[in-house]
């Protein structure tokens, strides 16, 4: 970017050691100076409350580890124990259960956030793709994790999922077993997911990483979508967003505490404090809210091959987005005819969410597979003929003139 | 070295390139077998168990649940009239075509797999709209002879390897 801010090391150690390991230069250059666009707005602020939310997890995940027992003898047991016994083991493992789910509620909103403001397309192309990278490492880190207290939920969760796996042609049966480690869901299967999910997060932390690199190249879109043209359309990232970004992040600790202290089973579900039984599936099995969208457009369908390719299409869909929106217009603000196709979106996912809970029967079945529909219309129909047929708003000619033409096109 | 600029022609430098990539692959690719078979089923899952049950005590019309190999056994003990049901229906269009005589030893006992073809879990017995089994998960109907009717499963309950030890006795596996 042409705003660069160089860093002069100031005395005598400093220039010896940026010499030798430019890390003060890194740190300044890449944090505290970095030049940032002067309107985000709080929207912007997830991607910092979703790196506080995977060191949540790994340091949470770290210490219940040192308690944990992966064994099917001993698993929900020793969570029990965890709860009961260990000094503040119900804390650390209600703030890593309920961590995960204020983490996909963190990446919905970020990504949500990409899909408006346009932050997928040119030149954020790979940040878009290494963002979805995430998301897929997130679901299975997430997946995995559910298993281990090894409960009915756990168990039945596990089965149906990777019986998924088996639908594929050819390779499906092989490749079942050898996830399994045997002919149903058992102690090999938990050893395996114990140890990946161990190591999920931080191939998470590697993909982050490269991220944010990735976002340093182009620096962040912003509301108006319009590339930033010279100093005055950028502010130093410290103090102005970390402030900001920490202001964010308190107001979300506040909701995260709600649930961790006074309702830490709400997004639970009942049955995972019963010991996992081979031999009896619950009434209902239902998996984590987070993944109940795809839950639904799996069994949207009638046909197992079907089912299993529409779900895994809903994630497979999110990496060719830079490709499918064919606007040149960046932020949604200016595409008044996408913001409804937009709303009508949101709508749709969550509808797809309730759905995902409910029995696949009359109605919401039907509804599944209007929302399903729906869901890739949006991506393979709306937005590539959308973005030729579109007449955009009136666009201001930068990012420090945005607001005074706002008013403008307002005024007219 | 000016020869080794010719690229039209192979040399012994180029020889040896590639015969100890050639190498080098096949080095890679048998260390890295073994970390990938280790993830499949071990000697000690594999011990195919077989069970003994007795099946004296079931009364017509109703059934036993017996572990294998981690997944749950049906044992039904079929009465005249659902021999009947399923025999009737052996020629509609079904989803998996097969004849019940094809699915039993002796008609009077239906044995099969308690594992939904559809995703694995468990259907329950004597519920759906076929009175056979019924699959919570996401709806699967079944019938008195273990075959997909209705619902997203896309074949039958499968039947194990059985034999009929004695009048009073099934060996599974
Ligand atoms: C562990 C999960 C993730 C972390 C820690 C993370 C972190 C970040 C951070 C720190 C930023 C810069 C600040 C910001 O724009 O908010 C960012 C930007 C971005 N992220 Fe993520 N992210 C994650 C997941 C995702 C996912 C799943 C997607 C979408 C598929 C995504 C898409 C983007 C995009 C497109 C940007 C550039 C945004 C812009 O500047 O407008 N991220 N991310
Ligand atoms: S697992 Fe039985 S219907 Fe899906």
């Amino acid at each position: 970017m042409d705003t660069d801010y160089k860093y002069e090391p100031k005395n005598g150690l400093t220039r010896w050691l940026d010499s030798r390991l430019p890390l003060m230069r890194f740190t300044s250059e890449h944090v505290l100076q970095f030049p940032t666009p002067k309107n985000l707005n709080y929207f912007w602020t997830f991607g910092f409350i979703l790196t506080m939310c995977l060191v949540t997890q790994i340091i949470t995940g770290i210490i219940l580890a040192m308690h944990y027992a992966p064994s099917t003898l001993l698993a929900f047991d020793s969570v029990e124990h965890i709860m009961r016994n260990v000094n503040y083991g119900w804390l650390i493992r209600y703030i890593h259960s309920n961590g995960a789910s204020m983490f996909f509620l963190a990446v919905f909103i970020h990504m949500f956030r990409g899909l408006y403001y346009g932050s997928y397309k040119e030149p954020r192309e790979v940040i878009w793709i290494l963002g979805c990278i995430i998301y897929l490492l997130m679901i299975v880190t997430a997946f995995m994790g559910y298993v281990l207290p090894w409960g009915q939920m756990s168990f039945w969760g596990a089965t149906v999922i990777i019986n998924l796996v088996g639908t594929l042609p050819l390779i499906g049966e092989s490749l079942t077993q050898m996830l399994l480690g045997g002919f149903a869901v058992d102690n090999p299967t938990l050893n395996r997911f114990f140890s990946l999910h161990y190591l999920l997060p931080f191939i998470i932390f590697g993909v982050v990483l490269l991220h944010i690199w990735a976002l340093h190249v182009p620096g962040n879109n912003n509301p108006v979508g319009l590339s930033v043209q010279g100093k005055q359309d950028t502010v130093a990232f410290h103090p102005y967003y970390t402030v900001k970004d920490f202001f964010a992040y308190t107001v979300f600790l506040l909701l995260f505490c709600y649930f961790i202290f006074y309702n830490p089973n709400a997004l639970g579900h009942a049955d995972n404090y019963i010991e996992a039984d081979a031999m009896v599936t619950p009434a209902h099995i239902v998996p984590e809210w987070y993944l109940l969208p795809f839950y639904a457009i799996l069994r949207a369908v009638p046909d197992k091959l079907a089912g299993v390719l529409l779900m895994f299409g809903a994630i497979a869909v999110l990496f060719f987005l830079p490709w499918l929106d064919t606007a040149k217009v960046r932020s949604g603000r200016y595409r008044p005819v996408f913001r409804y196709f937009y709303v009508l979106f949101v709508i749709d996912c969550l509808i797809l969410g309730y759905l995902g809970a409910q029995v696949p029967e009359g109605i919401y079945l039907f509804l599944s597979r209007v929302t399903t529909i729906y869901y890739f219309a949006f991506f393979l129909l709306v937005l590539p003929i959308l973005g030729r047929i579109e007449k955009m708003k009136p666009m201001p000619i930068g990012i420090s003139n945005s607001e005074l033409s706002r008013d403008m096109v307002a005024a007219e | 070295m000016s020869d080794t600029l010719d690229n039209d022609k192979p040399t012994r430098r180029d020889f040896l390139y590639i015969t100890t990539g050639a190498f080098g692959v096949v080095g890679a690719a048998s260390v890295a077998w073994p970390l990938i078979d280790q993830l499949n089923p071990d000697a000690s899952v594999k011990a195919v168990s077989t069970i003994e049950v007795d099946i004296s005590s079931i009364e017509p019309g109703s059934f036993l649940k017996v572990a294998w190999r981690g997944k749950p056994i049906y044992i039904r003990r079929r009465t005249n009239e659902e021999i009947a049901d399923a025999e009737k229906d052996d020629n509609l269009n079904l989803p998996d075509p097969q004849k019940d005589i094809d699915r039993v030893q002796k008609k009077e006992w239906l044995v099969v797999v308690g594992v939904c073809t559809h995703l694995g879990c468990i259907p329950i017995a004597n519920q759906g709209e076929y009175e056979g089994w019924f699959c919570p998960c996401h709806g699967s109907h079944y019938d008195i002879s273990g075959r997909i009717r209705k619902g997203p499963a896309p074949t039958n309950l499968e039947v194990p390897p059985y034999e009929f030890v004695s009048d009073s006795l099934i060996k599974i596996g």
